[in-house]
């Protein structure tokens, strides 16, 4: 038990002092932005498969769920408005960070692991160079550009997905679901979701860097580092989640 | 007479309950070499590191090009490692990367050569280590272990190095290529870079290269002088690793 507790005061402790070192080294060379760009690239293109597909199921999923049940109670008609909220203030980002940060994560592990076990990033640090500008900092920029865009994305096909099902299934006008839902839910709504991507896309990042950087144990190690990476991850943004949550309540509502 | 280029006086390293290194001193002057031998887990490539800065020590002092570097910050030690070339023992190289950009490396990062400079001393840096220009497009994974090493000592002259550090330079090699890094060890000296360190167990290599060698037994130098005056000396410790290396 001690010895669990005292790993993960040092993981918690590392993860601090990682986040302390890149917003120390956020100043990057020009030659350093093509390499946010490839991230952008890595991170963003690479991702909107699964964050579109997990999106429009999820909308709809959702939506028929709430339509089937409200119905009980004379209440379909709000079915647009509470699968919107829904979407955009939680389950848009959050499912999000979660798949995109899982895959997205894992697969920095595995690099900067890989990178770490076979010496590389020593050779890194020898030539002089700051790795975390080199390898941290851009994946980071890029978090912060990639989650929100894809969480707009998701937020915008998941609520389409709910509309599209309630006129399939439930035969609902479309036009009447439309305005429900836009009479009820205002932009900081929506906002409130982006803010939260945006953060998720900061903590998802720092784990992937942080548990690769601190690979140790070879190939084994390696896999572990990467098995971690994706518990740490979905943990990281569920319970981020409530506190951004009581946050942003506190602040803007 | 200037100041050592390396002057490390009573280091000490351990991880975890493991004492490697327990009060090593030593200097390297500039124009020598000297050979850091020592059986398998002795604390050689440790000693390497903290002369490099990757990790630091748990006591003592140590001073690289004039400065005192045990509580340097990350940032601090970036400008002295530039001064240094590393040749690790798995050369290290980036993966991902062909060789002309694995040696290209430290120019694209701290110079604003244009491509066909970058190119040329590439090309030269290459054929310093008997290396030709076949080998630019190649993948470190379609290299054998003598290139690879190679490249690794290239990328390493890259940085202009005033001191050399190698880790075990003829490390996994067989005879042919271990003759080879040797005498390449012994060509820089007499030009490009003529300090350095070398750990390795390789006895006949110390006795090439070395101008002084020392004998890690125990976490301490068992033994530190001229290369004949150490392997051809009768301390006990010595001759007993001695043995046990020839084996």
């Amino acid at each position: 038990m001690e010895a669990y507790l005292r790993r993960t005061a040092v993981w918690y402790g590392g993860v601090g002092l990682l986040t302390g070192q890149v917003f120390r080294s956020l100043a990057l060379p020009p030659k350093y932005f093509r390499l946010v760009v490839q991230e952008i690239e890595v991170m963003g293109v690479q991702s909107l498969g699964v964050a579109l597909t997990a999106a429009i199921f999820t909308g709809m999923v959702f939506t028929i769920q709430s339509a089937v049940n409200m119905a009980r109670f004379g209440a379909e008609s709000y079915v647009g408005p509470l699968a919107a909220l829904a979407i955009l203030r939680e389950l848009g980002p959050v499912l999000t960070a979660i798949l995109v940060g899982g895959k997205v994560a894992s697969g920095i592990t595995a690099e900067l692991g890989s990178m770490k076990v076979t010496e590389q990033i020593d050779a890194l640090r020898t030539l002089g160079v700051n790795y975390i500008k080199r390898l941290v900092v851009p994946r980071v920029l890029a978090a912060l550009v990639v989650f929100p865009l894809l969480t707009v994305l998701a937020d915008a096909v998941g609520v389409l997905g709910g509309m599209a099902i309630m006129f399939v299934e439930r035969g609902a006008d479309v036009y009447a679901y439309w305005n429900v839902t836009t009479y009820w839910v205002v932009p900081k709504d929506f906002l409130t979701g982006i803010g939260k991507s945006v953060f998720f896309g900061v903590i998802v990042t720092l784990i992937g860097c942080y548990n690769g950087l601190n690979t140790q144990g070879g190939t084994e190690g390696l896999g572990r580092a990467t098995t971690a990476t994706v518990v740490h991850v979905t943990m990281g943004v569920i319970v981020s989640d409530f506190f951004l949550t009581k946050l942003f309540l506190t602040l803007f509502y | 007479m200037s100041e050592p280029v390396v002057e490390a006086v009573d280091l000490g390293k351990r991880f975890d309950s493991t004492e490697v290194l327990r009060g090593v001193s030593f200097t390297v002057s500039k124009g020598e070499t000297l050979v850091v031998m020592g059986g398998s887990g002795a604390g050689k490539t440790v000693l390497l590191r903290l002369v490099a800065g990757l990790i630091r020590p748990d006591g003592g002092r140590l001073r690289v090009f004039g400065r005192n570097i045990e509580h340097l910050s990350e940032e601090e030690l970036l400008p002295l490692r530039r001064r240094m070339g590393y040749v690790f023992q798995g050369a290290a190289l980036f993966d991902s990367l062909s060789v002309r950009e694995n040696v290209a490396y430290p120019l694209r990062e701290h110079t604003n050569l244009g491509e066909a400079e970058i190119t040329e001393r590439v090309v030269r840096n290459l054929s310093l280590v008997g290396l030709s220009s076949e080998v630019l497009p190649l993948l470190p994974s379609e290299l054998s272990g003598g290139m690879r090493k190679r490249v690794g000592i290239a990328r390493a002259l890259s940085v202009e190095p005033e001191m050399l550090l190698f880790d075990e330079p003829t490390g996994g090699l067989d005879p042919t290529n271990s003759k080879l890094v040797a005498e390449l060890i012994l060509q820089l000296r007499g030009g490009v870079c003529d300090t350095a360190i070398v750990v390795t167990h390789d006895v006949e290599l110390a006795k090439t290269v070395g101008d002084r060698v020392a004998v890690l037994i125990d976490g301490r130098f068992g033994a530190l002088g001229p290369v004949d005056a150490v392997l051809g000396g009768n301390d006990p410790a010595v001759q007993a690793f001695l043995a046990g290396a020839a084996r």
